[in-house]
């Protein structure tokens, strides 16, 4: 199964990144062989606006079922769960461990956003 | 006249000098289009003769006509849209009505719709002023539509003060746009030198001609009036700290009903303005 983390930095010892859309990177990992598949440095952290709903949106493109991250705004949310992607939230620590605790059910799903829109600007 | 009172530094009195000034006049139509926190009426007490609902227009989807190709989503500079295999979303907030999507669109499956985004207040107070209010919906992102409404009200026959939102961002260009003066209210700190310099770059980058008031002038240092005099903006006014003036205001009563004295000094105040005016008008006619 492919799954998107966001991360501080592009490699499995970096620390997730709490914010989703404007998170410095956005990582897709084959949790079968626990590698980096896909992704990279965040493209649409920079967005004026949208930035969530745009990384929403590239994530289901990349085929991912479940989203690893700090928190997720309402924009984000939405489409994520329109696209039927599982949103896993409060993850911290590294893309490593995290991928760990995900295997072992230990995380946890989010039932809605969890923070107010544009959460992650400045 | 059409006087804006604005600022760059939020909390520096804007709302009490707009006010006092307005009710010191008279007859006159006072405009609070600091929509996201619209709070002359407070000071005011208008009683209310319209509330209207104010909208914008967003794109509304025909899901029997739409493919589903996704050239509106890839369009629109805001990303307002998402397309998903056999789903359209619209993140609201985020639509400025550019109308790209419904041109874009192959199958006609846009169409505009209206979203509700506040309320417009129409309200008469004491002294013959009427007092027009923009009221934001919490949680909206764009302000300038709402403002833009606002101005709509703007009388032609008698004068008009602007209460604008803080900052030098577009909110406060919309609602400074058009008048023949600002006024910008600071307090002499190196916070309101600081956002007040920013302001006079914004407003003299409009051609508006600024003038300033300087509130709680008895404290803090004398950056502001260093700053006035380099840049040759006259400070009209000062007011000194003053606990009943604060305590008025705690009660929700303006300056010059809680006490006479402010009553001359707001008219000289006025008065001020449209010397200003003239003489700005008749330095026009001469270049």
């Amino acid at each position: 199964m492919k799954v998107a983390i966001s991360a501080s930095a592009d490699s499995l010892d970096a620390n997730v990144d709490p914010r989703f859309g404007r998170c410095a990177s956005l990582l897709i990992v084959d949790t079968e062989t626990g590698e980096i598949v896909g992704g990279g440095r965040n493209a649409f952290a920079s967005e004026g606006g949208g930035a969530g709903t745009q990384a929403a949106q590239w994530v289901i493109e990349q085929g991912a079922e479940a989203v690893l991250t700090g928190n997720l705004g309402p924009n984000a949310f939405q489409v994520l769960r329109a696209g039927k992607v599982r949103c896993l939230i409060s993850v911290s620590g590294s893309v490593r461990d995290a991928l760990a605790a995900f295997g072992r059910g230990e995380l946890r799903e989010a039932s809605s956003n969890t923070v107010p829109p544009h959460s992650g600007m400045g | 006249m059409r006087v804006a009172v604005a600022s760059g530094k939020g909390g520096t009195g804007k709302t009490t000098v707009a006010v006092n000034l307005a009710l010191a006049r008279g007859h006159l139509q006072l405009l609070d289009c600091d929509v996201e926190d619209p709070d002359a009426a407070l000071f005011l007490h208008p009683e209310i003769q319209s509330v209207v609902p104010v909208t914008v227009t967003v794109p509304r989807h025909l899901p029997d006509r739409c493919t589903f190709c996704g050239r509106c989503a890839q369009l629109c500079a805001y990303n307002a849209i998402v397309v998903l295999p056999g789903q359209w979303l619209l993140t609201a907030e985020l639509c400025k009505d550019c109308g790209g999507c419904y041109l874009v669109c192959p199958e006609q499956a846009l169409v505009p719709s209206s979203r509700e985004i506040g309320t417009l207040i129409r309200g008469l107070a004491d002294h013959d002023v009427e007092v027009v209010t923009g009221d934001l919906r919490p949680g909206e992102a764009m302000a300038t539509p709402m403002i833009r409404r606002v101005k709509k009200m703007a009388s032609d026959e008698s004068p008009v003060v602007v209460d604008c939102p803080p900052g030098t961002a577009c909110a406060m260009v919309h609602a400074v746009d058009g008048a023949d003066l600002c006024l910008l209210v600071t307090e002499p700190t190196p916070f309101g030198c600081h956002d007040l310099e920013q302001a006079l770059d914004v407003v003299g980058a409009m051609d508006v001609p600024c003038a300033v008031v300087i509130n709680r002038s008895d404290l803090g240092d004398a950056g502001v009036r260093t700053l006035c005099e380099r840049r040759g903006v006259p400070v009209l006014l000062e007011i000194p700290f003053d606990r009943d003036l604060a305590e008025a205001y705690a009660r929700g009563q303006a300056a010059v009903d809680a006490d006479g004295r402010w009553l001359s000094v707001f008219r000289e105040l006025w008065d001020r303005l449209e010397e200003l005016a003239v003489q700005r008008s008749r330095d026009a006619a001469t270049r």
